[in-house]
């Protein structure tokens, strides 16, 4: 679907009542960003998988990525004392052509460094050299790990990749990740497989740290749960599926005005591999850029208009309020 | 007037059952929430139980809530078909323990 018969679908959905309204009657619209303390730079649409609930669609046939010019301005623009974390998405951003003069570039920053893997490309010849790149200049691995199932997460993923991604999570915990005392941090992601929402992070943690330890011998530090926002290829399968009205019902009967405050955008920059902004990176696919008082490329990063604008908000939005909340970092803290 | 008695939206009209007897509905709501919620069983444990509960008491709504509760703290497929089968093993282990009923009369009254 393209960005625009997307956001045609789910304003028709959301028609009865519109995020907007919903945010007016817990007095909070409009929603204002707080400050700019995240960079995300989504660096390239290519990817070595195709997985069926990716929301920026990358796959190996895609070709985006962000150019020279464009992570120089990301740098540029981190350097402002407020921005304490860049992190890095795609696709795979182990294949962007210049990931790892970037990670060199940036590493001097004095900033919290993260790379969002899917970890199976690490086992790949060409890429495996990330893993000691990554521990050298001390990043954050973010690894996406859908289910504990095998089964479930090679339905999502494709065959064969979990098991992949646990061989991966064994090499980087060889290289320190995820163990006491080195500070190397390794955090998984949860996010469900199917058309419903994440259960409780403290419950599926604990259940990750003890089945990943008996079962692979795997160590972690954090698990996040994220609730699948319904843009991209997961909204073709919950279209395709007949489950769209039924999750778009459940996202609204979730929302919990508590999380409205710390929803990601707040304090979250997304940068587009185009070096366009946006409010986060599910705006991005639909492309919505950011309200018109704030600039919209990174070469015209201005701190002070970004970090009070308004966020644009519609209907996917709801993904991010529902139960315990839902952002790039799991459940929200309120 | 709807045409079923049986709804899938209808599952959202239980946060509502309180209506008419308000003071009744709350304290149900909070031995409800503090059954349910984890304690010195997991939350995974009890959705398992409520699961096989809902199956065995035929109740479409609490099937659909708990199968969504298990999917959503990664339970497997196999756990759950697993928790209703100690359900339905327990509805005939019930069944033919009241068998003790009938044979205690048959050779009652038997010549
Ligand atoms: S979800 Fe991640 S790993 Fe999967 S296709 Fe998208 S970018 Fe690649
Ligand atoms: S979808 Fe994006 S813009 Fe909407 S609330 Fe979530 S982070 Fe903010």
């Amino acid at each position: 679907m393209s960005h625009t018969e997307q956001q045609e679908l789910l304003e028709h959905l959301n028609s009865s009542q519109s995020f907007a309204e919903r945010l007016k009657a817990c007095s909070s619209y409009p929603l204002h960003a707080q400050a700019v303390e995240t960079l995300q730079m989504n660096i390239t649409r290519r990817c070595n998988l195709c997985c069926r609930h990716c929301h920026v669609a990358a796959s190996p046939d895609r070709s985006e990525e962000m150019s020279r010019e464009d992570m120089e301005a990301c740098i540029r623009a981190a350097a402002h004392p407020e921005i304490k974390t860049l992190d890095i998405t795609g696709g795979a951003p182990e294949m962007h052509s210049r990931l790892a003069w970037f990670i060199n570039e940036a590493a001097g920053m004095q900033k919290r460094l993260l790379v969002r893997s899917n970890a199976a490309i690490l086992l790949e010849k060409q890429y495996a050299h990330f893993l000691d790149i990554y521990a050298d200049a001390g990043v954050e691995v973010v690894v996406s790990l859908p289910n504990l199932h095998r089964d479930r997460t090679d339905r999502m993923r494709g065959p064969e990749v979990f098991g992949k991604i646990v061989k991966a999570l064994g090499k980087l915990n060889a290289r320190g990740y995820g163990m006491p005392g080195t500070g190397l941090v390794l955090d998984l992601v949860h996010n469900p497989v199917g058309a419903f929402l994440p259960g409780s992070q403290t419950a599926l943690e604990e259940d990750y740290r003890t089945r990943l330890g008996a079962d692979y011998g795997i160590a972690f530090n954090r698990l996040y749960c994220l609730t699948n926002c319904p843009v991209g290829r997961y909204l073709d399968f919950l279209k395709r599926s007949g489950n769209l009205g039924q999750y778009i019902g459940m996202l609204k009967e979730a929302f919990n005005s508590d999380a409205v405050g710390s929803v990601m955008c707040r304090t979250t920059l997304s940068v587009g591999f185009d070096g366009r902004l946006f409010d986060c990176d599910f705006n991005q696919i639909l492309d919505l850029t950011l309200s018109s008082e704030a600039p919209v490329h990174i070469r015209d990063f201005d701190y002070d208009k970004i970090a009070r604008r308004e966020i644009v908000v519609r209907g996917h939005c709801y993904s991010c309020t529902a139960g315990a909340g839902s952002s790039c970092q799991g459940s929200l803290e309120t | 007037m709807s045409q079923q008695y049986y709804e899938t939206k209808d599952l959202q009209d239980f946060s509502n059952i309180g209506e008419f007897a308000p003071e009744q509905g709350k304290k149900f709501f909070d031995y409800y929430i503090s059954s349910t919620s984890g304690g010195k069983l997991s939350e995974r444990e009890k959705a398992l139980i409520a699961l096989a509960v809902a199956t065995v008491r035929h109740c479409p709504y609490c099937i659909d809530a708990y199968t969504n509760k298990c999917l959503s703290l990664g339970l497997g497929n196999d756990e759950m078909m697993e928790a209703i089968h100690v359900g339905a093993a327990m509805v005939a282990g019930d069944t033919l323990a009241h068998a003790t009923q009938m044979r205690k009369i048959v050779k009652q009254k038997e010549m």
